[in-house]
């Protein structure tokens, strides 16, 4: 419970210490605040055609039924790896889509229960891992990266490891 | 790379969309897309405006310093190549640490900082290893508590919503370590 308690007051307490820290060094902090707050926005301006770009492709891949395909297909070469069938199209989505991994996770936890093997397994899979293709993109279009020397294999190594220990600790 | 990678899940997506007779849906998926990752955009500029005027509120107060200081031994191990006095020490710092806390909206206005500091000067299109290894830090994920998934599952009636605390924390720390043990091999 205190872990509950803990995390409810993290984003208050930050906020807090932050500007009670900028009053005590006698900083005009509003003025900061603005300041940071413009260059913000040029931040988010400056990802806004990559997250464009990224988000309308990933669309078409859902849309078109082809994400659903690629999962079919990865049914058989996982069940000789012993991944539960349902974790396949999770895995895949949780490259491309934060929200979209979270709606199949709660599918899951609707027709199986948050705490079967499988809800266990989805819980710590989207715990303990991120979303792929959005970070790259984000990260590496914000600064106009397009070769991305070894951070896909690398991010790839982590994911599979991240899904790899999840199965591994909930069918334990 | 990611030139391949785009064209590839629209060409593809395309496709097998006029292949199967989805034609309709992938368009109107795209569309929808489309107007999403504005909506999306404008919640991120709300939330991360003001996390980045908080964070340079705790900038210019010196708190930020501080914390770098602290987060200098694992900066070092991460980044040997990174100079002293970096310009990126600070971001990477705040985004790892805002990470760890589960702070997704601080974290990721600091990591694009930290990736434009450390993009060497002469405007290359080429990571550089020490992109790379932050990049695949993030991914790795550093987040020490899924409370969203804590969330979730006391919502859908768990009997331990927190029971995935343990194994989480687990999980997050060997993806990581994957990670790390990867760029450490590969960045040499």
């Amino acid at each position: 419970m205190i872990i509950i308690w803990l995390s409810r007051y993290m984003v208050p307490f930050v906020i807090c210490y932050m500007i009670g820290f900028g009053l005590l060094s006698k900083r005009p902090v509003f003025d900061d605040f603005t300041d940071g707050a413009k260059d913000g926005m040029k931040t988010v301006a400056g990802i806004l055609p990559t997250l464009i770009g990224l988000m309308t492709a990933v669309g078409v891949l859902r849309a078109s039924g082809l994400l659903d395909a690629l999962a079919g297909w990865l049914a058989f070469p996982a069940r000789l790896l012993h991944i539960p069938q349902q974790l396949i199209p999770l895995t895949l989505v949780r490259l491309v889509s934060n929200t979209a991994a979270t709606g199949l996770v709660l599918d899951i936890f609707e027709t199986y229960g948050p705490d079967s093997a499988i809800g266990m397994a989805a819980s710590v899979l989207m715990s303990c891992t991120e979303t792929l293709f959005y970070c790259i993109s984000i990260y590496f279009g914000s600064v106009k990266v397009t070769k991305t020397g070894f951070a896909l294999p690398g991010a790839l190594a982590a994911t599979i490891a991240g899904v790899g220990i999840s199965i591994f600790l909930s069918y334990l | 790379m990611l030139h391949y990678l785009w064209s590839f899940m629209i060409l593809a997506g395309m496709i097998w969309a006029v292949l199967n007779g989805t034609v309709d849906a992938a368009t109107q998926g795209l569309l929808d897309a489309a107007k999403d990752s504005v909506t999306l955009s404008l919640t991120m500029l709300g939330i991360m405006s003001f996390w980045c005027g908080i964070m340079e509120v705790g900038s210019r107060a010196g708190l930020l310093d501080w914390l770098t200081g602290k987060m200098d031994p694992i900066l070092n191990f991460l980044f040997p190549r990174l100079a002293k006095n970096h310009p990126a020490r600070k971001p990477l710092a705040v985004n790892m640490i805002a990470n760890m806390l589960g702070l997704g909206w601080a974290a990721t206005p600091a990591g694009l900082e930290a990736m434009n500091k450390l993009k060497p000067e002469g405007h290359q299109h080429t990571a550089t290893n020490e992109m790379c290894v932050f990049l695949i830090l993030n991914i790795s994920s550093l987040q020490l508590i899924p409370i969203n998934m804590i969330a979730y599952r006391s919502q859908y009636g768990s009997a331990n919503p927190l029971a995935v605390v343990g194994p989480a924390l687990i999980a997050t720390t060997f993806s990581t370590l994957v990670a790390v043990i990867f760029c450490k091999v590969v960045d040499r």
